[in-house]
């Protein structure tokens, strides 16, 4: 089916009466994949969607009632911690966190705990994963990209949209389009991610969008120069940001001489990944 | 969110990390009453939020009372590195043997806290990190544990602490992590901690940053920022949720998400272009915010071209579109602005735009390649 689902995936959305949760559950309810259950508490027996969905005041009885054992995080970010330990408690094993702005302290505490229970943390600052055809867990827009056998992987939201439909005006295809999230501190990095990739059979090539800041593309470059069959194409953004200098969420941040993007780009090249300078020279090396 | 010193050492003292006698001054006339409570050697210290402050000259010894304040009214006077000096920070001259580094830190790639230590601290230790690498300890930290005493013990060992100071060194290491942990900081830095004749330790310098996502639980760390004279513009773009930074191209930026942002800039940047400034409004901006995002770059008078690249994903293009007619409602302005939309709701939005005369672009490239041309055409910037 693809990397981190199967046909055994079953929904659970955390926050789903909200605004984002209604609006991206009703895209999501187009896909196969089912949507068993949401939670927001205090709404707990409603149900949305036409009854379609039922909703939960807490995710134990969720889990219990609807077998849900995937999450999907749309809850504000001050509320954002305690959902994701509920659902890490309640026996989830794989949790989306769309959700922005999670105070670092409680990510480098969900980080450990999710390590200690064995459980997939993708984001927070995560935009999803869209299968075209499939399935669509999280907020990217589903006609960006249609299926074939390339496999998208971002830190960014917006960025991955616009290489996903500079792709399908190719006329090429993804097998699947991941972000791992924007924030400093993710649960899932580029190596996790890039090693689903290779075991999926779906997939052929790779394009791995990176950005200034932090070391998740040196490490991809490591895992790919070592163990690594399929080709790997990378575009790194911010290759002119002035050094030193904040740029947004808190992903793009250059500290001293690590991080930018020459540095990425060098270590990508040395690993045999062909670089794009612009997105739109991506399709050309592609084919 | 950065502290200043004295408002680092202030939470220090609460929690029992000795810090020199002091106390914050605004004006040079009140210096020598200070002084003169504190008594003996005094040091006068700038307090701007920039590092190398001692080296600029904005530290310095006094030998008297009436000293300390002419010190002071000179370095009230002061700029550092382009930041004017409000406030000077008096306080006794502490006389010491030996200079301690310390700063609990993010470990991003390890996803964890980090303690660094040396036993080379004081104002070289940037110069040391760079050198000898080596002589800075750096040990991860469970974030559900904390430090413990054994990681006291262990940097004391390697840093060759004589055994008399370690009870008290782990205390300081203690309270340290707690600062870290209860004022959700990501940084906590004291250099040095010295270790006085009478074998006293005392912070004689502290650094602290407090990270912005966790504010909403820091009511009392978010409320030091409203003591500070802010540039209106950081005001504005705060209230409204947009990551604003200035820079010096003529070409205004205004995107969605920062990957997006930077590439937009990069590709200005490649068709001979300079952007203004990165501005992300982030996702799922309401006319409202696009609206203040478009104000701010048309405020800046260098801008002679403004370029809009949204590609809507929560983010709706007909939103993105009400703002900006909106705000030309509001804003006599001449700067030509192009427009590229594209995802959610793109074909709404250029609908809304066809009733102004904006120059609309169909992929980012397009886009960059227009803003170059306009910015170079325009000989100056907006005058209003």
């Amino acid at each position: 089916m693809g990397i981190l689902i199967n046909k055994d995936t079953r929904i659970l959305i955390q926050g789903i009466t909200g605004h984002e949760g209604l609006f991206h559950t009703q895209q999501m309810l187009k896909y196969p994949i089912p949507i068993v259950a949401g939670v927001t508490p205090g709404r707990g027996g409603e149900w949305v969607f036409d009854g379609k969905v039922p909703v939960f005041d807490c995710v134990k009885t969720a889990v219990e009632v609807s077998g849900a054992n995937t999450s999907v995080i749309f809850v504000p970010a001050r509320a954002a911690t305690d959902a994701i330990f509920e659902a890490a408690d309640a026996g989830i094993h794989l949790i989306f966190v769309i959700t922005e702005g999670i105070p670092i302290q409680d990510m480098m505490r969900i980080r450990w705990y999710m390590k200690q229970q064995h459980i997939t943390l993708i984001g927070p600052n995560t935009p999803g994963l869209l299968i075209p055809d499939e399935a669509k867990i999280g907020i990217i827009p589903g006609d960006i990209a249609i299926p074939g056998d390339v496999g998208l992987v971002s830190r960014s939201g917006t960025l991955t949209y616009e290489i996903a439909s500079i792709l399908k005006e190719s006329g090429i295809g993804v097998s699947a389009c991941l972000g791992i999230g924007g924030d400093p501190i993710v649960g899932t990095g580029f190596s996790d991610i890039l090693d689903l990739l290779e075991n999926d059979p779906h997939t052929e090539k790779v394009v791995l969008i990176g950005e200034i800041g932090g070391q998740e593309e040196q490490l991809a470059a490591k895992k790919i120069a070592k163990e690594y069959t399929k080709p790997v194409i990378a575009f790194i953004a911010g290759q002119t940001a002035p050094t030193g200098v904040r740029m947004g969420h808190a992903g793009a941040i250059i500290e001293r001489s690590s991080g930018s993007a020459k540095e990425k780009i060098e270590a990508l090249e040395a690993a045999g990944v062909k670089i794009a300078n612009f997105p739109e020279d991506i399709p050309g090396l592609l084919i | 969110m950065r502290l200043h010193e004295y408002q680092t050492k202030q939470i220090f003292n609460k929690y029992g990390i000795p810090i020199p006698r002091g106390k914050i001054a605004l004006y040079a006339g009140e210096v020598k009453q200070i002084a003169d409570e504190i008594g003996g050697p005094i040091v006068v210290k700038a307090q701007v939020l920039v590092s190398g402050r001692g080296k600029a000259g904005g530290i310095r010894l006094a030998k008297s009372a009436k000293d300390a304040e002419e010190i002071a009214a000179y370095i009230l006077g002061m700029e550092i590195k382009g930041l004017p000096v409000h406030k000077v920070l008096i306080e006794e001259a502490v006389i010491f043997n030996q200079e301690i580094y310390l700063a609990i830190t993010i470990d991003r790639e390890a996803g964890l806290p980090v303690l660094m230590a040396s036993g080379s601290g004081g104002m070289d230790i940037e110069e040391v990190a760079l050198r000898s690498p080596e002589k800075i300890l750096r040990l991860q930290i469970n974030p559900l544990l904390g430090i413990q005493e054994y990681h006291a013990r262990l940097i004391a060992i390697n840093m060759d602490l004589s055994r008399q100071h370690w009870r008290q060194f782990s205390k300081v290491l203690a309270e340290m992590w707690k600062v870290f942990r209860d004022c959700d900081a990501t940084l906590v830095e004291i250099n040095p901690l010295v270790i006085t004749g009478d074998n006293r330790q005392i912070a004689l310098d502290g650094k602290m940053i407090i990270d912005d996502n966790a504010l909403f639980r820091q009511a009392n760390l978010a409320e030091l920022r409203w003591l500070e004279a802010e540039n209106p513009i950081d005001t504005e773009s705060r209230k409204f949720g947009l990551s604003y930074i200035p820079l010096k191209g003529k070409v205004g930026c205004m995107v969605n998400g920062a990957g997006l942002a930077m590439t937009t800039m990069d590709l200005i940047n490649s068709f001979g272009g300079e952007p203004a400034n990165f501005l992300d409004i982030g996702g799922g901006a309401n006319a409202e915010k696009v609206s203040a995002a478009l104000k701010i770059i048309l405020s800046d008078p260098h801008v002679t071209t403004v370029l809009i690249n949204i590609f809507g994903g929560i983010t709706r293009c007909d939103e993105v579109a009400r703002g900006i007619i909106a705000t030309l409602y509001e804003v006599e302005s001449q700067i030509p602005i192009i427009v590229r939309l594209s995802g959610t709701n793109a074909k709404e939005g250029m609908q809304i735009l066809a009733e102004r005369n904006l120059n609309i672009a169909n992929s980012l490239s397009e886009a960059a390649r227009l803003a170059v041309d306009f910015s170079q055409r325009v000989p100056n910037g907006n005058t209003h």
